[in-house]
């Protein structure tokens, strides 16, 4: 099956976010698409689905023009999207996920449970994919969830497959199976969209890429005729020579330390030192147990024993708020879930940690509070009309500026970030460097998590590798290198 | 690019504004609208008997609605206000009976309607039970505490302190005294709700309650006096009744939660908690008690008025999320 699309324009309101965009996939290839949020590429996609109508363009599949009206439609006719926030019922079970609401029933109307099972055990064999059907799909791991997804568009028959940031929520060892079952898909001749914002896998798997910026394809590549200079460039429209800029402060005094931190069977003795004005990067695969020993720190989560010492005092931090009141900030992994009220406006979250600095007498001082907003999301550079739009309406990178507003506003002293660039655009990774630069400038101590290499080494001045929950190397900014990291990380000494 | 944002505020401002308005006053025109048909009807519902009438029938709903605003943009639910109600009152008039001044018992009424609301909160917090449930079991657990307590006997007898008499049925210039109430507690939640760091962590503890613990709000805290704040609203509530009646009655408040419920829904509350405005509600509760009024004047049946009501609240629900 061939797709093409032809000069697809689609607006909203006033808008325009697809201005004639050109897009081709052939059987069998994997296609990367690539481009900053806001390029374009959900929309196409989405159009592609039935999902949106385009204003105008054409799309054509083996050379026949077609018109789908919804994402049934396109999957009927073997085209399926995998999103990144996966469609998943987490109180049923795989063969009930499997087949939602195209289930198999036999002439009484009854569910057919045999044959149901059959299939799926014939899809999952191909896969090479163990999966218990009975088991509720919510106790599986995110990557376990998505080889459903794929199961699921094996079981329509697709043979155009969009996965949209698959490797996003995966494991290292999660995404070589998902790799290699990208690989079977493509010898039986499925094509693969593959949108991501991770270039080194970009050129491991695609066959070609496209590039949408601004809603215009600015090329169609071969992966092995490019590199990823020139992709970047084309994604972002100019030279990112330095892209992680380059950090000169001075470096200060121990601003915050940890002692022999313990919690029963998630990390063990973890003791390290973070310096004012110092950019400490936590290496590590997932599931180490770094996000863990930042959730103990600051106190959402329960310490086994050890002990935290600020500014040369040891301190007791019972929950979020004790941490905050001494002066900790915490960047979460999910801001989604736990960064944001996405419903609220982008004034009511950045105040929400230092709401009670805002009392006037009893009441809050609003004017005060607005311009405090405003100041922040400016000095961060927050691309939004107003600071009463709600954070919904922002781009992902935005809105991770907007909780790192918050945290800043609140005069952190020690900053975490975990994962702080995930599934931001990469302008706006470039904009939250320079910012935590500018933070450590000011003496502001930072913590942070970060499960891409590059941008480890790129940004820390010293990085900690974590090896299942206990500190298995500390390198400088000099010795450290992608291989001697993933030694660590790995358990090797 | 347009990065600055204070820039292009005034552009912005008037799009915005425009739609917030409809949101905010939606539920005001409802009420107009069914004023005025109401009005046609029934011409005595304009008189100022009537009016008064209303204001003041609906001023123990709307007290305990308040109270009901708070839980449910925290995302919860009060379904035991009646019993509070009926259990605070009760406890009141047993020691106005037994000759404690009628002030003090007045006093340890919101007291005892706070701490209520407080164990409902400790169940929700601490003993983390679904509101729902929690609400639920203590629903009937003070209701059966009531009828223990009064043997299921109204408690008369209540005497003619002056004070206690002006609660229900007094006038303060002319206007009922369970208004002047209703409207100062208006006034003073409005504030909490609205203007105060308070209400702006109950309405974050709605809208993501994870990022609002990481936010350093303490969520238990918050949830315990919002819970008994809806306790205390139900125990004014209660005395407001009580006073009216002239005695406690054990079955006093039965069903009440369904009225505050659906005040808070018809005032553009959302049921999944972050959004909510004190004003709706108060508007919401004018709206049923128009209604019952109304429906009164009109002579239409209770059974039939039941009928009317849960009709209304579905027309008004698929409105709102027209929007």
């Amino acid at each position: 099956m061939e797709v093409t699309m032809k000069g697809i324009k689609k607006s909203f309101g006033e808008n325009q976010v697809l201005r004639g965009v050109d897009f081709n996939i052939i059987a069998g290839e994997i296609h990367a698409l690539m481009g900053e949020n806001g390029a374009g590429k959900s929309t196409l996609m989405n159009i592609l689905t039935g999902l949106l109508q385009a204003d105008e363009g054409s799309i054509w599949v083996d050379n026949q023009e077609v018109k789908y009206d919804n994402p049934n439609d396109a999957e009927g006719n073997g085209i399926s999207f995998i999103h990144q926030e996966m469609n998943v019922w987490p109180d049923m079970t795989v063969l009930e996920n499997l087949f939602m609401g195209k289930e198999i029933t036999n002439k009484f109307g009854f569910l057919d449970n045999k044959k149901m099972t059959q299939q799926a055990n014939e899809v999952f064999a191909e896969l090479n994919v163990q999966l218990d059907l009975n088991e509720e799909v919510g106790r599986l791991s995110v990557g376990q969830q998505q080889m459903i997804e794929i199961a699921k568009s094996l079981l329509s028959k697709s043979e155009v497959i969009i996965m949209d940031e698959p490797s996003a929520a995966l494991t290292e060892r999660e995404i070589r199976t998902l790799f290699s079952i990208i690989d079977k898909l493509t010898t039986r001749g499925v094509a693969i969209i593959y949108i991501s914002h991770r270039m080194e896998e970009v050129f491991e798997m695609s066959n070609r890429i496209t590039v949408l910026r601004d809603g215009v394809s600015v090329g169609t590549l071969q992966t092995k005729e490019t590199n990823n200079d020139e992709i970047v460039r084309m994604m972002v429209g100019r030279d990112l020579e330095d892209y992680y800029p380059s950090k000169t402060n001075e470096i200060g005094e121990i601003a915050f330390e940890v002692q022999n931190l313990s919690k029963d069977k998630v990390f063990k003795d973890i003791s390290f030192q973070v310096r004012s004005g110092e950019i400490v990067g936590f290496s590590g695969l997932m599931g180490a147990g770094r996000t863990e020993i930042m959730r103990s720190i600051f106190g959402m989560d329960n310490l086994d024993s050890g002990k935290l010492i600020l500014e040369g005092e040891e301190i007791a931090i019972h929950n979020p708020s004790s941490a905050i009141a001494h002066g900790i900030g915490f960047l979460t992994e999910n801001r989604k879930d736990e960064g944001l009220i996405l419903d609220e406006s982008i004034r009511e979250n950045i105040s929400l940690p230092s709401i009670d600095g805002f009392n006037k007498g009893m009441v809050i001082d609003e004017k005060a509070e607005r311009e405090f907003a405003e100041l922040l999301a400016n000095r961060l550079a927050v691309r939004a009309m107003h600071v009463e739009d709600e954070v919904s309406s922002l781009s992902g990178g935005n809105q991770q500026k907007v909780v790192l507003a918050k945290w800043v506003g609140m005069g952190s002293k020690v900053l975490i970030l975990d994962e702080p660039t995930r599934g931001v655009d990469v302008g706006a990774k470039r904009e939250i460097y320079q910012l935590m630069n500018e933070l450590a400038e000011r003496g502001v101590a930072i913590i942070m998590i970060s499960s891409d290499l590059p941008e480890i080494l790129g940004v820390s001045d010293r990085i900690i590798v974590i090896h299942e929950g206990k500190v298995a190397g500390e390198l400088t900014k000099q010795e450290a290198t992608e291989e001697k990291i993933m030694m660590y990380a790995t358990g090797g000494k | 690019m347009s990065n600055n944002i204070e820039h292009t505020k005034e552009q912005k401002n008037k799009g915005f504004d425009y739609k917030e308005m409809i949101t905010k006053l939606g539920p005001l025109l409802a009420l107009i609208v069914l004023i005025i048909f109401v009005s046609i009807l029934s011409p005595s519902f304009l008189s100022l008997t009537n009016l008064m009438n209303l204001m003041r029938q609906v001023s123990i709903n709307a007290l305990i609605a308040f109270g009901m605003t708070f839980v449910i943009i925290t995302g919860g639910i009060d379904l035991s206000v009646g019993s509070v109600l009926a259990l605070s009152s009760a406890l009141m008039g047993g020691m106005i009976v037994s000759g404690i001044d009628p002030i003090i018992a007045m006093i340890i009424a919101l007291i005892i309607g706070f701490v209520l609301g407080v164990v409902n909160g400790l169940l929700i917090t601490k003993g983390r039970l679904a509101p729902f449930i929690a609400t639920l079991a203590t629903m009937t657990i003070f209701r059966g505490a009531t009828l223990v307590y009064t043997d299921g006997q109204p408690i008369t007898g209540l005497g003619e302190t002056f004070i206690f008499q002006f609660m229900g049925r007094g006038y303060f210039f002319g206007i009922p005294f369970p208004i002047v109430i209703t409207l100062v507690a208006f006034a003073i939640l409005f504030m909490l709700l609205h203007k105060m760091s308070f209400g702006r962590k109950v309405l974050s503890i709605g809208g993501n309650e994870k990022a609002s613990f990481i936010s350093g709000v303490k969520i238990n805290k918050i949830k315990l006096f919002v819970y008994g704040i809806s306790g205390t609203l139900s125990a004014l509530a209660g005395i407001i009744l009580t006073s009216r009646l002239n005695s406690a009655q054990p079955t006093a408040g039965t069903s009440y939660e369904m009225d505050a419920i659906a005040s808070v829904v018809l005032g553009g509350t959302s049921m999944s908690g972050g959004k909510g405005r004190i004003f709706g509600t108060l508007i919401g509760a004018l709206i049923i008690g128009t209604l019952n009024n109304g429906l009164n004047l009109l002579g239409v049946s209770t059974f039939y008025q039941q009928i009317v009501k849960g009709i209304v609240i579905i027309i008004a629900v698929l409105l709102d999320r027209r929007k």
